[in-house]
């Protein structure tokens, strides 16, 4: 692993003075501090669900009798590739600094992250028309969707950002604040990715097997 | 016409005045009143800055501005005004409660409510929020020698959402009412079958503008003392002050996210009939005090950290020692971070968990006494064989010594669960928290203000009117809350406005004569602050080092200029600025100057914040016009900032220069004082370091400064 | 911008990105099996009760660190160690809320059992 990398992974600024590695690290070091706390925020809805799927059932239906688990896969799946593509705009933006091979790779990021959101309206709608499991239903189903709908918030406030981002490729070119920004980006969707672990291990699978 | 589309459930008997009018009561009145004098403190606010013209300087000057040294005194200000409303509301309870025997007194039990629900939100989320980030922001930068924080605009941002937030509650003494479910917001009574009004939504949204504001202050100060620290400054030679903004922006970092999932949740079940807290549908309400802990206990800790770090330096300054076992008070610091989130449950151990889960969190509560106890420990020892001088922030530091160790002990009787069950939700948990938060962080903020403020204006506070103040705000507190500890013992619970038990009555009557001599204090400290403003001339210490400072805050003029330090200074030991006093090296003519980047004003910030609190006044009145285009513009704000590109500017380096030569100069000029005359218009702000007076000769005008180029 | 490194870096240093490429591949297939085989273990029953939770649970985390490794580049030796210390810090944070909520509101609902 490179030196810059090590400091900041995925963005290069080799050649580039110690200040911007500094302005650099200051930033990154920041947005980290960002997703921690965000972090904490999603542990807390975890916490409350992990209570509330079991207990605050009333008279509503289970967890398992209105999860569709292929779904729930496919969405894994969108979202893998996703973060995965969002690898590839940035190994484009670090060793070519093509701005096309950037562009490319961000659109087919922010489609899977669409399809994504697009599937898990689907299944709110499915959810809702199919077992009247809306979030006035029970405690349970209140706090599914508060968790499952502040990451589906974040997926597309990130699909916002990256349009601002891609808007900014054209403006502005690959300049080391844009850069940074895409850097800062691609961890915030990587992160997502792996809260999405979390969903779709806790509430899907584990609803589904107790 | 439908009206509601434009004002959601805004009606003209929703302005308090209307009350009044159709049902005239002393009650009704005192809110009338209080509603008046908001809207007429900003009728006549507006007045005032048009008249003298200050609206362009206040806008240009203040509001844009992203100086940390300016952010930081708006924060403060903002405190102090918070502080005014928050500090009548309490004395109004007081009265309320010693005129109630058997249901007498001048409230209704409603008025009541809201009374003890926006002194506690107000006076925990903004003022002593406002407070300590207000001080942090001010002398953190300063002490770890950087130019400003990490992110100067963020910083700015935050200011301007807790801004938002204290202009919301401001607001519901006009519009509407405010909660009547106490600063903690308990569903389900809090829930919309129970408080179906728009009082708790005033409480959710000016709650969650400032959370979030503080969640952006805690990252931006982390990154900032983490990053940002000028050469040779390591972690373990920062002052203590700094040590414990660090810990405390980590405990924000971490604590705020469980207060705004509660929140949140809290809304949806309100607005969108979600049943996270309700009685039915597998609600379940005391996961709303777990959450709520999650981020309160924490918060306790938030508020009173800064305060150590004050009391730290504080003590060492006006003994004019080293602080004794700053190791020590160090990891006292990070054991009461951590610690502080293992001890949420003791603030309902009556809820119904098992014995044994009391008991864990029982004794995690008394082992946080301990490092606490390491640092008074360390506090006293530092004054021993010192030279103490009792000036009003010492006065205020002893005080909080003997006050507080008291506080202190009737936690450690709380933390036993078998004794919480009996005093729980009495006045005794009342008098315990003010103990602790009043001598620990609100007193601790005074004598930060008696400390700092030379700094940040160029001029010392009148020294016999601090004096006044701290002889009433001391006897004023333990008058007002220790009755309050043998109340709570004999029955009385908290947030109760009419009682029946005869046996009360000359508790009360002595608590209502602390808090009269507690808004005497506040009076002195208005009138200290005016005064000295006045008499400024005779009290300017624009040399930058008025009290024989340690850290390097003192090394820089006062007011010091947007740039902080000249060149960034090189520390080579803790104390850095007295350590260089003493060995003659400081004031020295550095070797070369050079161009400093200062960030730009900016609207950004006020934009973000004005469209916050529309944003959130359209939630709270169900004006969903407003709240879609408030949203779309705070975005729009955002995005629109992260295309412009000038935002720095370049202070050339022969104006740095011309302006640190000159304060060089004047600094040569003047004759040191010693520590006997720091109280006279001799105190210019140039010190001879105490170790020194033996030889004061040596420093007079002119001499022992060595110019290296 | 220029994309060269500097010459006084050692060759080891030198950005690699071939490297960084394999890195993306194997976090893929890595989470790709990881997340197959949790769905495998709810589809096909491999395990049943509580031995199904604990192996899910399991594959969660591995699958986590995965990401954190391959995705974000995090790793134990060579990471910065503000950021790994701030991300260890914060799962002692998430460990102490999200276990102690859970205990806590179980004992209650336990006791409130008719």
């Amino acid at each position: 692993m490179s030196l810059s990398e090590r400091l900041h992974p995925g963005i290069n600024l080799a050649g580039t003075d110690p200040e911007s590695h500094e302005a650099a690290e200051e930033v990154l070091f920041g947005f980290w501090i960002f997703l921690m706390s965000d972090l904490v925020l999603f542990a807390v809805l975890f916490a409350t669900y992990a209570a509330m799927s079991v207990q605050g059932i009333a008279e509503g239906p289970r967890p398992a009798e209105v999860f569709d688990l292929t779904a729930a896969f496919l969405e894994t799946l969108l979202l893998l590739f996703s973060s995965f593509a969002f690898g590839f705009a940035m190994l484009e933006m670090k060793y070519r600094e093509n701005r096309r091979g950037v562009l490319g790779w961000l659109l087919v990021t922010g489609l899977l992250g669409a399809g994504f959101v697009g599937m898990e309206l689907h299944d709110y709608y499915v959810m809702v028309t199919a077992h009247g499991a809306t979030p006035q239903t029970s405690g349970f189903l209140s706090a599914y969707y508060l968790l499952t709908g502040t990451h589906a918030l974040h997926v597309s406030s990130g699909l916002v950002w990256m349009a601002v981002m891609a808007v900014q490729v054209v403006v502005f070119g690959l300049s080391p604040a844009v850069k940074l920004r895409l850097m800062r980006l691609a961890l915030f969707w990587h992160m997502l990715d792996v809260v999405w672990i979390g969903i779709f291990t806790f509430v899907y699978l584990y609803g589904v097997v107790s | 016409m439908n009206w509601e589309l434009i004002f959601g459930q805004i009606k003209w008997t929703s302005f308090v005045f209307a009350g009044m009018i159709e049902n005239p009561s002393l009650s009704e009145a005192i809110a009338s009143g209080a509603g008046s004098i908001a809207v007429l403190g900003a009728l006549g606010t507006v007045v005032l800055l048009t008249v003298k013209g200050w609206w362009v300087p206040l806008w240009r000057d203040w509001l844009t501005s992203v100086d940390h040294k300016k952010v930081g005194i708006m924060y403060i200000v903002l405190a102090l005004v918070m502080f005014a409303r928050a500090v009548i509301e309490a004395a109004l309870m007081r009265a309320q409660q010693l005129a109630a025997t058997d249901g007498g007194g001048f409230l209704s039990a409603d008025h009541f409510g809201q009374l003890f629900s926006t002194h506690g939100t107000i006076m925990i989320f903004f003022v002593a929020m406002p407070f300590i980030t207000g001080l942090m922001n001010y002398v953190m930068p300063l002490q770890i020698g950087a130019r400003d924080v990490s992110f100067p605009l963020l910083n700015a941002i935050s200011l301007m959402l807790t801004m938002a937030g204290a202009v919301l509650i401001m607001v519901s003494l006009v519009v509407g009412q405010f909660s009547t479910g106490g600063w903690s917001a308990y569903p389900p009574f809090t829930g919309i079958e129970f408080s179906p009004g728009e009082g708790v939504d005033y409480w959710i949204w000016a709650v969650s503008l400032g959370s979030i504001g503080s969640t952006l202050t805690g990252l931006n100060f982390a990154v900032t003392i983490y990053k940002k620290r000028c050469p040779g400054m390591s972690l373990f030679r920062m002052p203590l002050f700094t040590w414990t903004t660090l810990c405390t922006s980590i405990l924000m970092i971490f604590a705020m996210a469980p207060l705004t999932a509660a929140t949140i949740m809290l809304a949806l079940d309100r607005y969108a009939g979600f049943h996270f807290f309700t009685n039915g549908d597998g609600g379940n309400m005391m996961n709303y005090a777990n959450l709520f802990w999650l981020f309160g206990h924490p918060e306790v800790y938030i508020l009173i950290l800064p305060a150590f770090g004050v009391w730290s330096e504080v003590v060492a300054t006006y003994s004019s020692k080293r602080i004794y076992g700053y190791t020590s008070l160090v990891y006292a610091t990070m054991c009461i971070a951590v610690l502080s989130f293992a001890v949420w449950l003791h603030h309902f151990f009556t809820m119904g968990q098992s014995a044994n889960v009391n008991a864990i969190f029982g004794i995690a509560t008394m082992i946080i006494g301990v490092p606490t106890g390491v640092k008074v420990y360390d506090w006293l020892l530092t004054m021993v064989g010192g030279r103490i001088r009792l000036t009003t922030a010492m006065l205020f530091h002893i005080n909080f010594l003997l006050t507080f160790i008291l506080g202190g002990m009737t936690g450690v009787l709380l933390a036993n669960p078998g004794i919480d069950f009996q005093v729980h939700n009495t006045l005794f948990l009342v008098a315990h928290f003010h103990n602790m938060i009043i001598p620990g962080v609100l007193f601790g903020m005074f004598a930060a203000v008696q400390f700092w403020f030379p700094k940040a204006f160029g001029f010392r506070l009148h020294e016999g009117l601090g004096r006044a103040s701290f002889w009433c705000f001391a006897p004023g507190f333990l008058l007002a809350f220790f009755p309050l500890y043998w109340l709570g013992m004999m029955g009385a619970t908290r947030r109760t406005f009419t009682w029946s038990n005869p046996d009360y009555l000359p508790w009360f009557a002595l608590a209502m004569l602390g808090a009269a001599l507690i808004l005497a204090g506040f009076a002195f400290m208005v009138m200290q602050i005016v005064v000295s403003v006045r008499r400024r001339a005779e009290l300017a210490a624009p040399l930058g080092d008025p009290w024989d400072g340690r850290a390097l805050e003192w090394s820089i003029p006062s007011p010091p200029p947007a740039w902080n330090f000249a060149v960034l200074p090189q520390v080579t030991a803790r104390d850095a600025f007295y350590e260089a006093k003493k060995d003659g090296t400081a004031y020295r003519s550095p070797a070369a100057y050079e161009d400093i980047e200062v960030p730009r004003n900016t609207a950004t910030a006020p934009l973000i914040g004005l469209f916050a609190c529309a944003w959130a006044f359209g939630l709270v009145w169900h004006i969903w016009w407003l709240v879609i285009v408030s949203f779309v513009l705070i975005w729009a704000v955002v995005i629109a900032r992260s295309f412009a590109t000038h935002t720095e500017e370049i202070v050339p380096a022969a104006t740095v220069k011309a302006a640190n030569e000159a304060f060089l100069a004047a600094v040569r000029a003047t004759p040191g004082v010693t520590r006997d005359q720091e109280m006279t218009a001799a105190n210019r702000g140039r010190a001879i370091p105490e170790s020194l007076e033996a030889s004061a000769g040596a420093l007079a005008a002119g001499a022992a400064v060595e110019v290296t180029r | 911008m220029s994309n060269r490194a500097p010459a006084n870096l050692p060759a080891s240093d030198i950005e690699d990105e071939g490297h960084e490429r394999r890195s993306y591949v194997i976090g893929l297939v890595l989470a790709l099996v990881l997340t197959t085989g949790a769905f495998a273990v709810v589809w096909f029953d491999l395990f049943s009760g509580a031995a199904a939770l604990a192996a899910l649970g399991l594959l969660a985390v591995v699958q986590a660190v995965v990401h954190l490794r391959y995705f974000l580049h995090i790793d134990l030796q060579r990471s910065h160690r503000d950021d790994l210390l701030l991300i260890l810090f914060t799962v002692l944070i998430l460990l102490i809320m999200v276990s102690g909520t859970i205990w806590i509101l179980y004992d209650q609902h336990m006791r409130m059992m008719p």
